[in-house]
């Protein structure tokens, strides 16, 4: 409470704003982007339930635990849970929407290499959530 | 200011005492037993992660139920009851009144913990401290979830008696002569944070009772089989629990502001700006608890208020953070416990911050979200932030308490293990969620980044562990043995600054 002036403090917060504002402009901009789905994206249906994922393909057909997709093709996840809330995840190509019960939640992605990559489960849903896991496999072709 | 344990009393005339420094003291000694509880659970988590597979806890069940008590244990049984340990020394003494304002209803705030602290370890509930429906509604099994949700009931009318008692005291009993822009930093920092309580605690409170019917079966707020909608849990819950989040590190920041002007004597750069703060920090922490809820599915408009909302909450943190350094900024600075305890608290907060930053715009959520970087984004807040302050701030009270001197240099060495500690095993956090790590998994595939990260954090764990040893060893030992302190100038400062010790408890006369 000194009668010292405070301009340093009001130019460090100007600066702090300033930054802040750039972030939020910036996610703004690119999450607008990311959540575009685009118009030519298959369907494939995913549903949790403890402790597995149900995969069904647009043709009708169905995996469990495993999930083939080829390369180069975007797909639309439309993601819902039989029981409590679970979160479907592909860390490798930052897939992450929760799978709620009574809800439809939708992402996308587009598969770029071959090969390998996990499915796992990242809300807590109870005792084997640990081990909600699957496989991802991106096959060539198409 | 009380001299507790220099002048021995009968334990009943401490635990029958409605005077806010027994009250205080039964705070003290209560929050830290709960934090070395809570620490043994956490002791056990990291070690259990040490590598993949079961080590020695037996089933994937115990270590649900074990990271839930650690949890609600630490928020609510270490935090929470340390803050208010703090509120009764030295609100009263601050705003120059002899006691709380309701000092029946502070011993009545008090008594209802250990019973629902008994609730919640006897239960030992398995839901996360959140209690997400459905799965705290169809799976979670019984009694220990209905435990679990009466325990966090009483804890929350006890938060609501304390915050009103805080909020009358510096308002209506604060002496005539001192306005309430006079009042100490650290007298604001709870005046602020119990205007939070009062306005966040009830959603939760109501949120309880609609799991706890949901749970009988009678109602289906929650069920979505029922038409409810497990979602609306998620906001009332967050309504609460974001600001909740504030009432913690808003005492912890007042601490510091009573700590870091002293120890650099030099008087607080910009008392102003810190009460400006404050109340910023009151307001913007209604603005942003959806933030922990981009992947329910929200939409694109959802998302971009609630990012905006929590944004705004960053400068009125970076205020604070200004502050601290400005004041040290020329002073003559002492690094005694109490100040490196600070200073590290201070540049923990500022990682915690800079984390959330990247945690609140909305593409990068998508990759932190319920991964282990929020588990090191929260503990850099709850530990490195508000441990960290509360830690120095017991430093600072204990000559106060107990008239005798804790050890410096065990202080020391207790503070340099537990920052290496916190670092080791919350940045590696960090970096382990950024590689793909779900949160509260008991197990995890054995990929070589994942196993090399969770040895690493058991590591800073068991720095951690032996570095609170010392300081539940020193505080002991200190308290009964400890060199009688100089009590007109414990720290060697010098007289200029003066120690809220002069308030005289009736009892001891």
């Amino acid at each position: 409470m000194s009668g010292h002036s405070n301009w340093p403090e009001w130019v460090y917060i100007g600066v702090v704003v300033a930054l802040l504002a750039w972030v939020g402009a910036e996610a703004w901009n690119i999450e607008r982007i990311v959540e575009h789905v685009p118009e030519n994206a298959e369907v494939i249906k995913v549903t949790g339930q403890q402790w597995f994922w149900t995969f069904e393909h647009a043709d009708g057909t169905v995996e469990k635990g495993e999930l083939h997709v080829k390369k180069g093709v975007p797909y639309k996840f439309e993601v819902t849970s039989k029981d409590v809330i679970h979160s479907f995840n592909i860390p490798d190509y930052l897939v992450l929407m929760d799978a709620v019960p009574g809800r439809i939640n939708t992402v996308w992605f587009l598969p770029v290499d071959e090969g390998e990559y996990p499915i796992q489960c990242r809300e807590y849903c109870g005792l084997i959530h640990y081990n909600m896991r699957g496989t991802l496999y991106v096959e060539g072709g198409a | 200011m009380v001299l507790e344990l220099q002048r021995p009393r009968p334990i009943w005339q401490i635990m029958f005492s409605t005077h806010h420094t027994d009250i205080g003291l039964l705070y003290t000694i209560m929050s830290v037993a709960f934090l070395f509880m809570g620490g043994a659970l956490a002791l056990a988590i990291r070690v259990e992660m040490f590598a993949p597979g079961p080590q020695f806890i037996a089933d994937s069940m115990t270590y649900n139920r074990i990271f839930t008590v650690h949890g609600t244990n630490m928020i609510f049984l270490f935090l929470l009851p340390f803050a208010s340990a703090v509120g009764n020394y030295f609100v009263p003494i601050m705003v120059r009144y002899k006691d709380m304002a309701y000092p029946k209803l502070n011993a009545i705030a008090f008594w209802m913990i250990p019973p629902a602290a008994a609730l919640i370890w006897l239960g030992f509930a398995d839901f996360g401290w959140y209690a997400q429906p459905p799965y705290s509604m169809i799976s979670a099994p019984s009694p220990a979830a209905e435990m679990w949700i009466f325990g966090l009931k009483i804890l929350g009318v006890s938060s609501i008696l304390g915050a009103i008692n805080f909020i009358v005291t510096i308002l209506k009993c604060k002496h005539p002569d001192l306005p309430l822009s006079k009042v100490p930093l650290l007298g604001w920092s709870f005046l602020s944070s119990s205007l939070i309580v009062l306005v966040a605690i009830p959603t939760f409170a109501a949120a309880l009772l609609m799991l706890l019917t949901d749970r009988l079966g009678v109602t289906g707020f929650f069920n979505p089989a029922l038409g409810g909608d497990p979602i609306a849990y998620s906001h009332l819950f967050w309504f609460t629990f974001h600001p909740e989040v504030y009432v913690l590190v808003i005492p912890a920041i007042g601490m510091m502001y009573e700590i870091i002007p002293r120890f650099s004597r030099k008087p607080i750069f910009s008392h102003s700006s810190g009460m400006f703060a404050f109340i910023l920090l009151s307001i913007v922490s209604f603005a942003s608890w959806a933030h922990h809820m981009f992947a329910t599915g929200m939409s694109f408009t959802e998302k971009t208020v609630f990012m905006v909302g929590t944004l705004a909450a960053v400068p009125a943190s970076a205020m604070h953070v200004f502050n601290f350094l400005a004041t040290m900024w020329g002073g003559r600075a002492k690094y005694s416990a109490p100040m490196m305890w600070s200073v590290g608290g201070i540049a923990l907060f500022f990682s915690a911050g800079a984390g959330g930053v990247v945690n609140t715009a909305m593409p990068l959520d998508f990759i932190t979200h319920d991964s282990y970087w929020v588990v090191g984004h929260f503990h850099l807040f709850v530990f490195g932030t508000i441990a960290f302050g509360s830690f120095g701030f017991l430093y600072y009270m204990f000559p106060f308490i107990t008239g005798r001197m804790y050890n410096e240099l065990w202080g020391k060495v207790h503070f340099v293990l537990v920052l290496i500690g916190a670092v080791l095993v919350f940045f590696t956090q960090h970096i382990l969620g950024l590689y793909g790590m779900p949160r509260r998994v008991f197990d995890y595939p054995p990929f070589p980044e994942w196993i090399a990260m969770n040895q690493i954090q058991a590591v800073g764990a068991v720095l951690l562990g032996v570095g609170m040893t010392i300081f539940l060893v020193n505080l002991i030992y200190s308290s009964a043995k400890g060199k009688e302190a100089n009590m007109e100038d414990p720290f060697g400062l010098g007289g200029k600054y003066y120690y809220p010790y002069q308030a005289k408890n009736p009892h001891h006369d």
